[in-house]
């Protein structure tokens, strides 16, 4: 048993956020992250090795704050009662890991975001990746020099993958990006709004000059060489609709983000439907409907960083008391939060990324359940009992990303735990 | 080959390699075949590798000193580590 | 849905099987349901193919359904996902030894295979459980399926048979009719209800409450378990007429998985997830097989069983409205006693003799 004043759960920008601004509050704070190292996914790798100074800054002071403990390897399972969440940390190498239950007044959540991942024939090749994904494994030190490597999907991320990818030496082929020129054109004319972004978007230009980029384009199928790893795709281009093949030995693929909405929905908050997309609703404090709980970052709606470094320092403040400081936070909240409007309209879906699928395209990776069995069904309750889709460690992520636009499924309610959990993990809840 | 503060050593299947201290799991296994890291056979037998990076979809799962289904993007590897991929046994 | 000769009310196991036994007879059948067919009870419950001989009455419903089970399993063992692992019932003490061999002495009466087990061959058959055990009894005939796919089978059996389904909920019952929430009314000579725990809201002086039970199922680890396991301290748990309950009962799923039971719980009909008795039900599984406390756990959930005073099933005339049959109140043998539930039901229905005698299922014995 661990008691905390305020317990955030991620430790990413939002989170970190949001404790820098209440530990002035001085009362004691737990940020807790799944991952070995804070960052998140934006700061992936540790907010010393961005080259955002504010993760450095932000870093160094909750490390100067004696009020303030990291938790890494930890992840948040369920809440055995009110004010209280049961966590596991990772077995690691001398360790089985260990269960604990944290006791807080406060609770902030700042969980992020996980890319959308559609369907298409070939995209269970070892070799393709999430877009994000395969940036946060390179930032764990997967080795990409010297390969070749197709960025496809949607939205700004592509640019930052790929920029990423080059610093490491790959060679990136081309970025693929649906979205058709008049959007993107529109978005970047927004930017002129957010000059910090504007600068960002140049950099990043000159960081990819050489690399194809495709608009209205994306990936039909991924071909496989003798040994059934990933050697080539098949992009459909622009317009004309004309095909190409491109040789690759990576494809990083991710078609927008989607809030993690777990923790938030197995404590009861309400959610609310933001631009097409299901999020937690908040009040003007960052705060959700159960008592003591708020959200902070992409679980109010995906805006990007510099929406959860706001969000977060609102729901920090809020949680300690430090109300009279927030004025300056609520107004750039505004700011960011028209930004992220902006963002959702350009990378909207065209309707035929939901048509790529064939009948024999595993749709749900964990049990290996075909789009030829899962379109038969009318809702994701009698799909997930006649075919197993769902049921799998992921608990429906990845899979349920996909449904969604496929069919229009919702998934069913969430149930604890919302990860794989030791079961000494369930049985310790026991001695509380 | 012995560990030092930068590098150290596991074991990755049949494979006992080198990396550098701060890398995750999966990283050490591509490093090790020098290609996409192979790492669980799905329910229909094919071969996977990691796909979303940050512990989300389970397809990065690999079998750490004996211990089943464990995340290998988020998992940073330790001096004498014996990871088995692919459901192998030891 | 006109001309219908009988309206079976829930498509869980146990309606889906009477719609597929009542049409193979002729009959022209339909079956409504407010949710997804075999969502409720069937979807939450073990799927387990169990013989139990607390009475001579319920071994003789299981043994005649197992064996139901094993001929229309075994037909497409991978559409049911059947597996044929056997029961081991493990015996902690010499007192629980004894009532193995008493069980062994009473199953060989029905010519089930059995096998008593010494600690050795116990061990040797499944090396997870802890030391010190006295034995057990296997149970060979036992076995398991995927009750929502035979659910889905039994249906659409009955429907190349011409029965049809509607989905709807049917809001009052009267002689030989149903009323439904569109405020239809359709009419037939019988009427069955098989809705578990739901038959209580048609019929609230039904002797049927609802007894809540927690599962959880873990990541694959093939082989950790071979056969489904149960402790023969179970019957005492299970048949405690009020409080809460845990027994041990681990089941290999062909997935790989491991499907972890059970629990008791009489005073709510709330479906979450309850952390604290979740928390007692796998402490005392872990403490038959330790290591099960390092697996990973992907899902839990809870469902209702319908109960009855006496733990045996209403499989007869309800006597409440005129042409109305019940098939409910199965308990934890939902799975287990359909495809016999319905057999017996059909032949009461059509006049038949009936394999087994149905006199001790008939609802009018709480009267």
């Amino acid at each position: 048993m661990k008691y905390f004043d305020i317990v955030v759960v991620g430790a990413g920008p939002a989170g970190l956020a949001a404790a820098n601004a209440a530990a002035a509050g001085g009362g004691s704070i737990a940020v807790v992250d799944d991952n070995p190292v804070a960052g998140g996914q934006i700061w992936r790798g540790g907010p010393q090795q961005q080259s955002d100074i504010r993760a450095g800054a932000m870093w160094a002071a909750l490390q100067a704050a004696p009020n303030v403990s990291f938790l890494p390897h930890t992840r948040v399972l369920y809440a055995p009662a009110p004010g209280q969440l049961q966590v596991q940390t990772a077995a690691t190498a001398g360790s089985a890991g260990s269960a604990t239950t944290l006791h807080f007044n406060h609770l902030i959540i700042a969980t992020g975001a996980r890319e959308r991942l559609l369907p298409f024939p070939g995209w269970t090749l070892p070799g393709v990746t999430g877009a994000g994904g395969l940036q946060a494994l390179v930032k764990g030190g997967y080795p990409v020099a010297g390969k070749r490597v197709v960025v496809a999907g949607t939205g700004p991320l592509l640019l930052a993958v790929a920029a990423t990818l080059r610093e490491r030496g790959a060679h990136v082929v081309a970025i693929v990006e649906q979205a058709p020129l008049p959007a993107l054109a529109r978005f970047a004319a927004g930017l002129a709004a957010t000059p910090a972004k504007a600068a960002q978007a140049l950099r990043l230009f000159a960081q990819l000059r050489g690399i194809a980029c495709l608009r209205q384009s994306h990936v039909v199928s991924a071909r496989s060489n003798a040994a059934g790893v990933l050697d080539a795709v098949r992009v459909q281009r622009g317009k004309s609709g004309a095909e190409q093949v491109l040789d690759c030995d990576y494809l990083a693929c991710g078609y927008g983000l989607l809030p993690n909405l777990e923790l938030a929905q197995a404590l009861g908050c309400a959610t609310t439907v933001h631009h097409g997309q299901t999020v937690v609703q908040t009040g003007s404090w960052q705060q959700t409907d159960v008592p003591g709980v708020y959200c902070a970052g992409e679980g109010t709606g995906i805006g990007g960083v510099d929406l959860a470094l706001v969000e977060g320092r609102i729901a920090g403040l809020a949680a300690s008391g430090q109300t009279q400081r927030m004025q300056a936070a609520l107004d750039e909240r505004a700011h960011w939060k028209k930004f992220a409007a902006r963002l959702a309209r350009a990378f909207a879906l065209r309707p035929e990324l939901a048509t790529l699928a064939a009948d024999d395209t595993i749709v749900c990776r964990c049990e290996d359940v075909p789009h030829g069995e899962l379109r038969a069904h009318t809702s994701w309750r009698s799909a997930k009992l006649q075919t197993r889709c769902g049921m799998g460690p992921c608990q429906g992520r990845m899979c349920g990303g996909a449904t969604e636009v496929l069919y229009g499924w919702r998934p069913d309610a969430v149930r604890m735990p919302i990860a794989p959990a030791r079961i000494a993990t369930l049985i310790a809840t026991a001695d509380v | 080959m012995t560990s030092s503060a930068t590098t150290l050593v596991l074991t990755i299947d049949a494979h006992t390699i080198d990396v550098p201290a701060g890398v995750t799991v999966a990283a050490a296994i591509a490093l090790a075949c020098d290609g996409v890291a192979l790492t669980r056979r799905a329910v229909g037998g094919a071969a996977r590798a990691p796909l979303c990076g940050m512990g989300v979809c389970h397809e990065c799962r690999v079998t750490i000193d004996g211990r089943a289904h464990q995340l290998s993007c988020q998992t940073l590897c330790a001096p004498g580590m014996r990871v088995q991929t692919l459901g192998g046994a030891a | 849905m006109n001309d219908v000769d009988a309206i079976v009310i829930g498509a869980g196991i146990v309606g889906a099987a009477c719609a597929d036994a009542l049409s193979e007879r002729g009959l022209r059948v339909a079956v409504i349901e407010h949710d997804t067919a075999g969502g409720g009870a069937t979807a939450a419950g073990m799927g387990h193919l169990v013989v139990m001989d607390d009475n001579l009455a319920e071994l003789a419903l299981t043994s005649y359904s197992v064996a139901l089970w094993r001929e229309v399993a075994g037909e497409r063992p991978q559409r049911h996902e059947y597996s044929n692992c056997g029961t081991i019932w493990v015996a902690a003490d010499e007192e629980e030894l004894a009532a193995a061999r008493t069980k062994a002495h009473t199953l060989s009466t029905f010519n089930l295979a059995c096998t008593m087990l010494s600690p050795a061959e116990l061990y040797a058959r499944e090396p997870q459980l802890r030391p010190g055990l006295a034995g057990g009894l296997l149970v060979a005939g036992d076995g398991l399926v995927y009750a929502p796919k035979s659910t889905r089978i039994l249906l659409d059996r009955a429907m190349r048979r011409g029965a049809v389904t509607r989905r709807a909920r049917v809001t009052a019952i009267e002689d030989h009719a149903v009323v439904l929430d569109d405020g239809a009314r359709v009419e037939a000579q019988h009427i069955v209800l098989a809705a578990g725990t739901g038959s209580r809201a048609l019929l609230p002086e039904l002797p049927v409450q609802p007894k809540k039970g927690h599962l959880a199922i873990t990541d694959r680890y093939p082989g950790f378990v071979r056969h489904q396991l149960v402790e023969l301290g179970y019957i005492k748990s299970a048949h405690a007429s009020s409080g809460d309950s845990v027994a041990f009962n681990l089941q290999p799923r062909p997935t790989g998985q491991i499907l972890i039971g059970s629990s008791r719980q009489f005073d709510t009909v709330d479906p979450a997830v309850e952390p604290a008795m979740l928390a007692r039900m796998l402490r005392h599984a872990a403490t038959l097989t330790p290591a099960l406390a390092e697996l990973n756990v992907l899902r839990c959930w809870t469902g209702l069983r319908a109960a009855t005073p006496d733990g045996l099933p209403l499989i007869g005339p309800s006597g409440a409205r005129r042409g109305l049959w019940l098939a409910t109140g199965h308990e934890g043998l939902g799975i287990t006693t359909a495809l016999a539930t319905a057999q017996l039901l059909a032949a009461q229905m059509q006049g038949e003799s009936s394999v087994i005698p149905y006199h001790p299922y008939l609802p009018h014995r709480f009267r």
